[in-house]
């Protein structure tokens, strides 16, 4: 057995002092055959698109060969930036993702702190089997219960009524100043408990002895949560926070399109609602390109971005 | 470990009796109102989708007066009935199971393959393909050109569109391939020294061996297929045939958003009129296929709960 295994080990470092050679190709043509073909997939969904961003730099018709069509340089991206439109599209998609951002990272924090102190191992696991359902939900069905629960005569006004909050109904869904709280609390509805899953384990990796040298010195649960336990689950938190940097452009789409109606268009629609207007809707290809490269660029800006910073920081590489 | 700095209090009667005080109360108050708290979090998840299953068991035209809650008052299985004799939304069903079961089955075939791959140490192209792979995480040509290129492929209007596009997801071959590399590796080499090639190797050893974190992936593919809509939206719905579920619920949900407790809309979603068409309404019709659209995930889910922890830890640590 050990005999085997340093052979093994020397073979692969004599393969590994080996150049790219014909006959080391030939050697791996099974690994060859079972990879290439799926490298070739991919490169055709996700790289040949790519080419497709030569529309934005041209008044893209169908119609036309390539050769034919009209090269226009930055007309469309200066188009977007002058467009009012668009800015308040921008507006909506930064403001919704940085609400989804902040409430989806402290209700997630602090559910996972509450379920790290219940002790009874029973009623812990039904909390979070039934805390996962929405995630598996579509957002279909979410925005689904979210209008009706929050219709006139739905849930919610019953409460608040009840509880003589309120007088009367809220249109919750016809007015604008509602809209971005409504898809963040959608959102947190749907993956609070999920998220919690990441922290719940990093908390199970925190040294016991921690909390016991704690309870020694008559620290209490808060300071407990304070000292130990938030600084245990840091690195996690930090890794997290930022990984979504790139996701600053990703609001969502599906909430708004699907909670979105003619009263709130201007909270409502986001970058990609843009896109699929201008774009499928009425066949203003260049310009809807355009808003997907911008978007592209930024996302991939902020990735680059946050994976310098996480370097500096000395956590682990995300790239 | 227990190397923070903390100077022990000095030990007055009163800092002992507060200490006792807090030792015995404070945790019975702490735990009450955590126990509230992930009460009303229960309740909060479940009761919007309880309450959906009593509308899809209650008589429509009583379902209108409102106040149900959480028992129907008339009891029946009309709305049921009215969808699965409903061509439309019947046909939707089985393309939606159709869709799910191959897209999972080829994502757990190719993308494990690619994985076992790329964790062989020796092969010449691992590092360019796993970098390919790693960067299509980050980015996206955007819906215009991708619109595009299902064109050229003539897969609009085609049930591959839901298949073929993503078989494929970088992120699940990183959990994978972080599972594969915990397998010993002298169970692969001595598989070779039995004069077993790559693909066998692959297919009789490593992918059976992979169950655990297969699972997870199953799920998590098995989900997003199950879930989308929005191909069905923009490269299929011009051929009703292959409308899915989740598409057909979209429609649903958005007509009787617009056009609240309108019965034409039931009719326009291809329900029978008749005597049964009293008790069905467009709400009650949305409550059932709402139901039937989530109740095959949920059954699942709560068993592969053990399997979310591993899969979400390796996923979180990318190369």
């Amino acid at each position: 057995m050990d005999e085997t295994l340093t052979k093994d080990r020397t073979g692969r470092k004599s393969k590994k002092e080996k150049k790219m050679t014909w006959s080391l190709i030939k050697s791996q043509s099974q690994l060859i055959y079972m990879s290439v073909p799926l490298l070739a997939y991919i490169v055709l969904f996700a790289y040949v698109p790519i080419w497709g961003w030569t529309m934005a730099f041209q008044d893209y018709k169908p119609a036309r060969s390539f050769s034919d069509q009209k090269w226009v340089g930055f007309k469309h991206f200066e188009f977007l930036f002058k467009d009012d439109s668009f800015l308040q599209v921008l507006r909506n998609t930064l403001a919704m993702s940085v609400i989804n951002l902040i409430l989806g990272f402290t209700t997630a924090i602090i559910l996972a702190l509450l379920l790290n102190e219940i002790k009874k191992v029973f009623w812990k696991r039904t909390v979070q089997t039934i805390s996962y359902l929405p995630h598996f939900l579509s957002w279909i069905i979410v925005t689904g219960i979210v209008a009706t629960s929050l219709a006139s005569d739905g849930i919610v006004n019953d409460v608040l009524l009840k509880l003589n909050l309120i007088k009367e109904p809220i249109q919750w869904l016809s007015e604008g100043k509602y809209f971005w709280g409504i898809v963040g609390a959608s959102h947190v509805w749907k993956e609070v408990g999920w998220n919690t899953i990441i922290y719940l384990a990093a908390m199970s990796a925190i040294d016991p002895a921690l909390y016991e040298a704690a309870d020694i010195d008559g620290a209490s649960r808060y300071r407990k949560m304070l000292h130990i336990t938030l600084p245990g689950i840091k690195p996690t938190i930090i890794i997290l926070l930022i990984m979504s940097i790139g996701h600053i452009l990703e609001a969502g789409f599906e909430v708004q399109y699907l909670l979105g109606n003619g009263l709130v268009l201007d909270w409502s629609q986001t970058i990609d609602i843009f896109v699929l207007k201008y774009g499928l809707a009425q066949g203003n290809y260049s310009l809807a390109t355009a808003a997907g490269i911008f978007k592209t660029v930024v996302s991939v800006t902020m990735l680059l971005f946050a994976n310098w910073m996480a370097k500096r920081l000395g956590e682990e590489r995300l790239l | 470990m227990a190397n923070h700095s903390t100077t022990p209090r000095p030990a007055t009667v009163a800092a002992v009796n507060r200490r006792i005080r807090r030792g015995r109360i404070e945790p019975i108050i702490f735990h009450t109102f955590n126990t509230i708290f992930m009460v009303v979090l229960v309740i909060v998840t479940l009761y919007p989708f309880l309450n959906t299953i009593v509308v899809s068991l209650n008589a429509g035209n009583d379902t209108i007066r409102g106040g149900l809650y959480l028992w129907p008052r008339e009891f029946t299985l009309q709305n049921y009935k009215a969808v699965f004799v409903s061509g439309t939304i019947y046909n939707a069903f089985w393309v939606s199971v159709a869709r799910t079961v191959l897209s999972t089955l080829l994502n757990l075939f190719l993308t494990t393959m690619l994985a076992y791959t790329l964790s062989r140490r020796e092969y010449v192209f691992r590092k360019p393909i796993t970098f390919i792979f790693i960067l299509t995480m980050y980015f996206n040509a955007g819906l215009i050109p991708g619109y595009f290129l299902m064109k050229d492929l003539h897969l609009i209007n085609s049930f591959w569109v839901y298949v073929i596009p993503s078989m494929i997801s970088a992120f699940n071959m990183i959990v994978i391939r972080t599972y594969i590399g915990s397998i010993s590796e002298s169970l692969v080499e001595s598989a070779r020294i039995d004069g077993a090639g790559d693909f066998k190797i692959f297919w009789q050893i490593i992918f059976p061996l992979c169950k655990p974190v297969l699972a997870t992936i199953a799920l998590f593919v098995a989900v997003g297929a199950w879930n989308s809509w929005f191909d069905a939206f923009i490269y299929t719905s011009s051929r009703q045939e292959l409308s899915t579920l989740q598409y057909e619920l979209m429609k649903l949900l958005s007509s009787s958003m617009n056009a609240n407790n309108n019965p034409s809309v039931a009719a326009g979603a291809g329900m029978t009129q008749g005597a049964a068409a009293q008790m069905v309404t467009p709400l009650s019709i949305r409550a059932s296929v709402t139901v039937v659209a989530s109740v095959p995930i949920l059954l699942v889910y709560p068993f592969m709960q053990k399997y979310f922890v591993v899969g979400l830890n390796v996923g979180s640590v990318k190369e």
